[in-house]
């Protein structure tokens, strides 16, 4: 699979939490935090990491789902774990 | 000297003749729960999506539910009690493990001396037995077989655990299964993952059922719907051709993932476990018969059955609504 720029990770993430969770794509932005700021609980997160390893190809294990608390720490996760 | 042993006649099929349910008088809100626990009716509707479920009285234990349910589906079968040669009980939650539970249910039912016996693969359980039932019909075990789900889950429940508490409930449901030349009952798909036999468990006879909620979910809302397609493809029915998917009623969110990954767009999903809760091996046969009994499906239309549990196990069928 190619590696996804930032903006391409970001996008694929929106995408997938409007489709779960009906969030609106353009509410998702980089600073956001998923419990606080989109109101996405633990059940969805988990959801969210099954569907973003479809998209990018990267498994995201439920202990390190623990840590991504912003759309930012996923975008970094996926692109430590594509490059 | 060698003998040659005979073997019985084969019947080309087996189909289930008819479901019956029972569940306990008393329903259990979630603002009962509140009362009990920390959480609160928008938060277990949000998590589980359960809005009520039936808790069973110290009088009603695995045998007299599945008398009930069992007794049900064996008029609603036409059958008299005399040609059910066969008891298959599927429990995880009985108050004993010894004896068995069939045995005494079929007493009850006035069932003279059949085989009899539990199938414990837990919320998978009613899957496993009909496979079973199925089989025996086919290869001449059996003649009739009544088979049954029954679970008081509430009687391993920890009431200060709100993970687990809000979750599981009591019930029991039932099929009467029949040979037949055209099969009802299609293949099944069934399987376990033991590596995950702590996610959901039972430590031992003083503990409370404990269960990995996140790692559970993740395994059903990913490893079940290639399993239900799986016994799709191998009853030679499509997706969009079936007119019902009964998922266990573990959690509403699980159902919905598993549908949605299923693509079963015609089909009605079954959502028994906002008003009933997850009774484990009970549930599919729960949901289903109340779905017969609204009228949701036809009857001779198709229906995805699959269970997933404790163990870790599973199953799939696709059966005809009788």
């Amino acid at each position: 699979m190619a590696v996804a720029t930032e903006q391409q990770i970001l996008d694929g993430i929106a995408e997938i939490i409007d489709d779960i969770v009906g969030v609106d794509k353009s509410e998702v932005t980089p600073e956001k935090n998923f419990i606080d700021d989109l109101d996405i609980d633990s059940l969805s997160m988990v959801e969210i990491a099954v569907s973003a390893q479809d998209q990018f190809g990267v498994e995201i294990p439920d202990d390190e789902l623990r840590n991504l608390k912003t759309v930012q720490d996923v975008i970094n996760f996926v692109q430590k774990l594509q490059s | 000297m060698t003998v040659q042993l005979r073997t019985p006649a084969f019947t080309p099929g087996a189909r289930i003749l008819a479901f019956g349910d029972y569940q306990p008088a008393r329903i259990v809100t979630n603002d009962d729960l509140a009362k009990i626990v920390d959480t609160d009716d928008a938060w277990i509707r949000s998590r589980v999506g359960i809005a009520e479920r039936r808790i069973a009285g110290d009088d009603e234990g695995i045998v007299e539910l599945g008398v009930h349910a069992g007794g049900k589906a064996l008029a609603a079968s036409g059958l008299a009690p005399r040609d059910i040669d066969l008891v298959i009980l599927a429990t995880c939650s009985a108050e004993s493990p010894m004896p068995s539970h069939a045995p005494a249910v079929a007493h009850r039912l006035g069932i003279k001396a059949p085989g009899a016996f539990d199938v414990n693969a837990a919320c998978a359980g009613f899957c496993y037995a009909l496979a079973t039932a199925g089989s025996a019909v086919q290869t001449g075990m059996a003649r009739n077989v009544l088979v049954i789900g029954s679970e008081k889950m509430s009687q391993w429940i920890d009431w200060t655990d709100r993970s687990t508490c809000i979750i599981f409930a009591d019930g029991a449901g039932a099929a009467v299964v029949t040979g037949s030349d055209a099969p009802g009952i299609g293949p099944v798909v069934w399987g376990s993952a033991g590596d995950g036999f702590d996610k959901i468990i039972i430590d031992d006879r003083h503990s409370s059922i404990r269960q990995e909620g996140q790692a559970v979910f993740r395994w059903a809302t990913t490893a079940i719907a290639p399993v239900a397609l799986e016994a799709c493809e191998r009853a030679g029915v499509a997706p969009q051709d079936l007119a019902a998917v009964v998922p266990h009623q573990a959690n509403l969110r699980i159902i919905e993932a598993i549908a949605r990954r299923m693509k079963a767009v015609n089909a009605v999903i079954a959502d028994d476990v906002v008003h009933s809760g997850n009774t484990s091996a009970a549930s599919i046969p729960l949901a289903l018969s109340h779905m017969i009994e609204r009228g949701d499906v036809p009857s001779g239309a198709p229906a995805l059955l699959v269970g997933f549990g404790a163990g870790l196990s599973y199953a799939a069928q696709v059966i005809q609504i009788p």
